[in-house]
């Protein structure tokens, strides 16, 4: 009997060898190991061994069944391993052919640069603040010490819906509608994005713009917060080589007052076209709020002190990304915002 | 306003370069946008005098001219025709430079040799606007006395430098050179110098000759006048005829030039009358009659009103006051004698007028900044020295000075510790004195701070930090340190509809759409476009009294017009594709004594289809792509509860192919195919889809917030559900139905095939769907889901004759 099962073993173990697929290893596994397999039906007839004969031949009959069940495995995962390197040679597919394509949109270049802008201050602990876009005439100049014909409602030519209700021409009355609901709460810092109206509509002015006002108001708020506060921002959105220039200036509701200029951001301060060979570019508008302007919003401007900037989108981004032309960014051609 | 870089060495002593001067100016906020530097490239030009002129033997349109340049005869050929013997003129040398960098050389001129040449104003680089045609392409003859073989740039004032300043509107001192010349003072450190005009008065005092009445003193609070007489009308010397060139001004006469000097000088505003024609020597200062009316010295005849200032005779208006001089008191060639002007009026009033005429002069502008009260006498009295100097009249005794309300001083206190406070700066009460001493303000100690006095021209100071801005600037606001607010915290974030909006916009350039933004205002034609009918709603605009164009004259009602013009622009500049969206805002106007109201808006349009390759088929921008598109933003916007009900009755849209978007009892929105009307209006493809929805109304009903579901612990069971029905009726319906009768255990439904052709009757369609079973707490069994099934069929049975599917 152990002859027998030896002689199983070696040609279980030399078919295996010759085995060429996972269907011929199969088979032999039933052939050998199955219900019905050779090495089974020894085993089944070990009954009719001695009591003494029966633990040794049970033993080699393990032996046996696993040495087979060994080769079987070493073989399967040959034989596999071998398949797969098959199906990896034929399965190549030109990598270069394009990808199936998605359906691509995205936000406008004045909307992206607007919520950087956010960003940078929601940083800083500011809030967003809105307002109407039709505006009383009180919010928009009276409010903001510029009383009827005064000289400086000049600059800003107004849309007017009727009188006393005009498009706003710029962000500056949400200061105001801020502090009258803010008050006498302390600290006030808000931003304020939207859109802002002056009747102007050439190469380098449009209608409708964008602004982002920025409004703090605190005790001991100083210029020089101002000043700290514009020149981070500036270097945030510009680059941290960005230099930063505070020019006296004029604005009916800030006082002192001081337009911004940045390093040319082109050239870098050596002076090219796009800076007129100065080196800098204007950027903003900023300044002390007006005592006036707070007293009408109900601070005590004795106490009480803030600065407020107001700086147009358009500009910023059009510096940001070279564009070189105002009206591309209201044209809404898509091959123009396809590319942000 | 051009500020000539000689002139204020006039009243300030200065080594500074002109850009220099410039960049030192713009840092102390006078802000200079360009220095143009006279007789720039201009060369070899000196001052010649023709001694005689012959014809030339070969040509008909040349003379050949013998002129002296002091020191050499020079013989030169010209074709100009305005030069006699005797007259002063540039010539320009052999190897001169002229403008347009144009050299002079030696040359024969049919045959005749010409060793210089002529020039016009031009050609010396002087703008054209400033000069007399003749003087400006013909050759620019100079006075008689005018040296010979002198540098005509220096005669002609060419070597100097021009800083174009942009002024901001509160800086009204500084349209002059005096008052710049305050400010470079003030600037360097350097001590101003004005010297009181002083010539002498000649003949009867003036007071018997003329009489001056204010009947509007709270439109003048201040009118003098002097009288000139023995008027010599002639040409103003060049030194004078170069500056006010320089300054953008034609040289006229002697006496008109006097005026413009003075005002470009002082910033006073002058006015000569012809003394004789103004009736009775009488003036009289007073509100124009409505109907009045006035030819001014352009040759317009201005309409007037009673809200003008006028300067009248007994027979009527004679000037528009601070505006503009009228025609029948100009002074000519024949005046004799003058009355000067020299007065103070109303800003606004001047502003108004100047507004409602649509006439903005020199005048006007200095008068509506404000000029200094204090300053008309001493600016006529310039006038009057100068014209003495020129030898251009007699002055006559006396002057006119109908001071109605003096100008009061300003005091305001400066204390050191609040311009701390302000600028967080340090600036000691010495520094600042100083400071505000140079700058002519007068100051007194008071303890620990100043009492400062405004000078009259300096009408923009008024409270205490305008004083402190006056230090900071000319102490340097570079000198500010940087520094962040060190105050109490706060605490940064978006309101959570502030937040919402971001999430639209991400969710929509996710979904493939591009972000537009388009003008808030538009044409009233648009409702015509959209198919609108007469009574439509959407046709109650806010109207824009002034608008730049109709085109632009209404605030918009509805965004989809807009959005169909970015479409149609993009589809005729040959894109076939597009999806767009915009959140925007629209406006309605608000009810007697209301505020106009403001909704913000989203609205999405799409024609062409999503794009496609070798790999995957494009799909159409249909709409079932944008309902989708919408699903899928309701899904991550937390939208609950919007329904798509069928819209037949919008007029701009397809009537087979739209749905209202309805929340709870409230429409939020359209969604559907636009009508082909509307289509063919604006030139768009076939097929354009589009949505509009109300921003709070989809935000009232999104902001559900995520919670977690625990995820099932038994197996579900799928059946599919094939059935034939009527075609009229509508998916939404038969699923909410399937929903309903499936109750609990039906975990969902999808319909994934819809078919109606041959293998179904006519008019009707065969649906598939695909449910999915599954409870909670068991697994269930076949014959639990058989049940369900079976009673969802019985149900669409009997609510819409739907026959089960072999």
């Amino acid at each position: 009997m152990e002859e027998k099962l030896r002689r199983i073993g070696a040609d279980a173990l030399r078919e295996l060898s010759n085995a060429g697929t996972l269907e011929d290893l199969n088979e032999l596994r039933v052939k050998y190991l199955g219900k019905k397999g050779e090495l089974t039906q020894v085993m089944r007839g070990m009954g009719a061994l001695s009591a003494e004969e029966r633990p040794l031949i049970g033993q080699i009959a393990n032996e046996v069944r696993s040495l087979i069940e060994k080769e079987l495995t070493t073989r399967t995962a040959a034989l596999k391993e071998v398949a797969r390197e098959q199906r990896l040679r034929e399965e190549g597919i030109d990598v270069t052919l394009p990808g199936s394509p998605l359906l691509r949109g995205g936000k406008h270049p004045l909307t992206i640069v607007t919520e950087e802008i956010q960003k940078f201050f929601l940083g800083l602990g500011y809030s967003i603040a809105e307002g109407p876009e039709i505006e009383t005439d009180y919010y928009n100049f009276e409010a903001l010490n510029l009383p009827k014909d005064h000289p400086a409602r000049d600059m800003q030519d107004t849309f007017f819906i009727s009188d006393d209700t005009l498009l706003r021409t710029h962000t500056s009355p949400v200061q105001v509608r801020t502090m009258e609901k803010t008050v006498p709460g302390l600290p006030v810092k808000v931003i304020v994005p939207g859109k802002v109206y002056r009747r102007d509509d050439d190469a380098t002015h449009s209608p409708m713009f964008n602004q982002v006002e920025g409004l703090a108001i605190d005790r001991r708020i100083t210029f020089s917060d101002l000043k700290g506060t514009l020149d981070l921002f500036m270097r945030d959105i510009f680059g941290p080589k960005t230099k930063t220039r505070f020019r006296p200036s004029y604005f009916p509701f800030t006082e002192p007052s001081a337009e911004v200029d940045i390093s040319c951001v082109m050239c870098g301060g050596k002076g090219c076209r796009v800076c007129s060979h100065t080196g800098w570019l204007e950027i903003l508008g900023s300044g002390m709020v007006h005592p006036r302007v707070l007293e009408v919003s109900g601070y005590n401007s004795e106490e009480v002190t803030g600065f407020a900037f107001g700086l147009g989108v358009e500009r910023i981004t059009m510096l940001k990304y070279g564009i070189d032309d105002l009206r591309i960014l209201f044209e809404n051609d898509l091959r123009f915002l396809q590319q942000f | 306003m051009y500020i000539s870089y000689n002139w204020l060495k006039d009243f300030v002593d200065f080594a500074l370069a002109p850009q220099e001067l410039a960049d030192r100016l713009t840092l102390a906020g006078i802000a200079v946008e360009s220095v143009t530097e006279l007789g720039k490239d201009i060369s070899g030009v000196v001052t010649g005098r023709i001694e005689k002129i012959d014809p030339h033997p070969n040509a008909d349109k040349l003379v050949i001219t013998r002129v002296n340049t002091g020191e050499e005869k020079l013989q030169i050929i010209t074709a100009a025709t305005n030069v006699k013997e005797g007259d002063v003129i540039p010539v320009a040398l052999e190897g001169a430079k002229l403008a347009g960098g144009f050299v002079i050389k030696r040359a024969k001129l049919r045959g005749v040799e010409s060793r210089g040449m002529m020039c016009s104003g031009q050609e010396l680089g002087i703008d054209a606007k400033t000069m007399s045609a003749e003087q400006a392409h013909g050759i620019m003859i100079l006075p008689p006395g005018t040296p010979l073989g002198r540098d005509a740039k220096e005669i002609l004032g060419l070597n100097d430098f021009i800083l174009e300043l942009d002024l901001t509107p509160n800086r009204g001192d500084c349209l002059s050179v005096v008052g710049v010349a305050r400010e470079v003072a003030a600037l360097l450190g350097r001590p101003f110098r004005l010297a009181e005009p002083s010539f002498p008065e000649t003949g009867e005092n003036i007071s018997g000759q003329v009489r001056v009445d204010i009947d509007a003193p709270d439109l003048c609070r201040r009118y003098v006048a002097r009288l000139i007489k023995n008027v010599r009308i002639g040409r103003s010397p060049l030194w004078m005829q170069s500056r006010l060139r320089a300054a953008g001004m034609r040289p006229i006469s002697n006496l008109v030039d006097v005026t413009n000097y003075v005002m470009l000088e002082m910033g006073q505003p002058l006015h000569a009358f012809d003394y004789d024609k103004l009736v009775d020597h009488h003036i009289i200062v007073r509100r124009a009659k409505d109907g009045e009316n006035m030819v001014s010295l352009d040759e317009v005849l201005r309409e007037l009103n009673q809200d003008m200032l006028v300067i009248a005779d007994p027979s009527g208006p004679v000037a528009v006051a601070g505006v503009m001089g009228g025609l029948s008191t100009e002074v000519t060639d024949n005046t004799t004698s003058i009355l000067l002007e020299s007065a103070y009026f109303n800003p606004v009033s001047i502003r108004r007028t100047s507004k409602s005429l649509g006439l903005r002069s020199e005048a006007s502008l200095r008068f509506e900044k404000g000029i200094d009260l204090g300053g008309c006498l001493q600016a006529i009295n310039r006038a009057a020295q100068l014209i003495y100097d020129m030898d251009a009249g007699d002055v006559v005794n006396g002057v006119v000075d109908n001071y109605i309300s003096p100008v009061s001083e300003k005091t305001i206190m400066f204390r050191p510790k609040r311009a701390t406070y302000v600028l967080g700066l340090d600036i000691p009460k010495e520094k600042a004195s100083d400071i505000l001493s140079r700058l002519q303000f007068k100051v007194q100690d008071a303890g620990a701070d100043l009492l400062v006095t405004v000078p009259t021209y300096r009408v923009d100071v008024s409270i205490e930090e305008d004083l402190i801005e006056e230090v900071a600037r000319i102490y340097g606001y570079h000198e500010v340190p940087a520094t962040l607010p060190s105050g109490s915290a706060s605490h940064g974030a978006k309101t959570r509809e502030q937040s919402f909006r971001t999430m639209i916009a991400d969710a929509m350039a996710g979904a493939g759409f591009n972000e537009v933004v388009t003008y808030s205002f538009t044409n009233p034609r648009v409702f015509d476009l959209m198919n609108l009918p007469a009574d439509s709603p959407f046709r109650n605009t806010v109207k824009i009294q002034n608008p730049l164009s109709e085109e632009h004259s209404v605030m918009r009602t509805m965004m989809l017009p807009g959005l169909l013009e970015v479409l149609a622009k993009n589809f005729n500049r040959r894109m076939q594709e597009g999806a767009v969206f915009e959140l925007g805002t629209i406006f309605t106007p608000g009810q007697e004594g209301h505020p106009h109201e403001e909704r913000h808006v989203l609205a999405a349009a799409a024609m062409g289809r999503a794009p496609g390759n070798w790999k995957m088929q494009p799909r159409e921008f249909d709409f079932y792509f944008l309902k989708g598109v919408l699903e899928s933003i309701f899904r991550e916007l937390g939208t609950e509860d919007v329904k798509f009900y069928p819209e037949k009755a919008n007029p701009s849209f397809h009537p087979g192919r739209t749905a209202t978007l309805d929340a709870g009892e409230r429409k939020i929105g359209i969604i559907g195919e636009l009508h082909p009307s509307v289509l063919e209006r604006y030139d768009l493809p076939e097929r354009v889809v589009a949505f509009e929805i109300d921003f709070e109304g989809l935000y009232a009903v999104s902001g559900k917030p995520k919670v977690y579901n625990p995820l099932p612990k038994f197996p579900g069971i799928e059946r599919d559900l094939a059935i034939v029905l009527k075609r009229e009726n509508q998916a939404g319906d038969i699923m909410e139905t399937i929903r309903k009768t499936g109750g609990k255990l039906l975990r969902s439904v999808s319909l994934f095939d819809i078919y109606h052709g041959e293998q179904v009757p006519a008019g009707y369609q065969s649906m598939a769907f695909a449910l999915k079973f599954q409870a909670a707490d068991r697994t269930l069994t076949d014959a639990e889901v058989s049940e369900v099934t079976a009673a969802i069929a019985a149900e669409l049975s009997s609510r819409f004759g739907a026959q089960l599917r072999g």
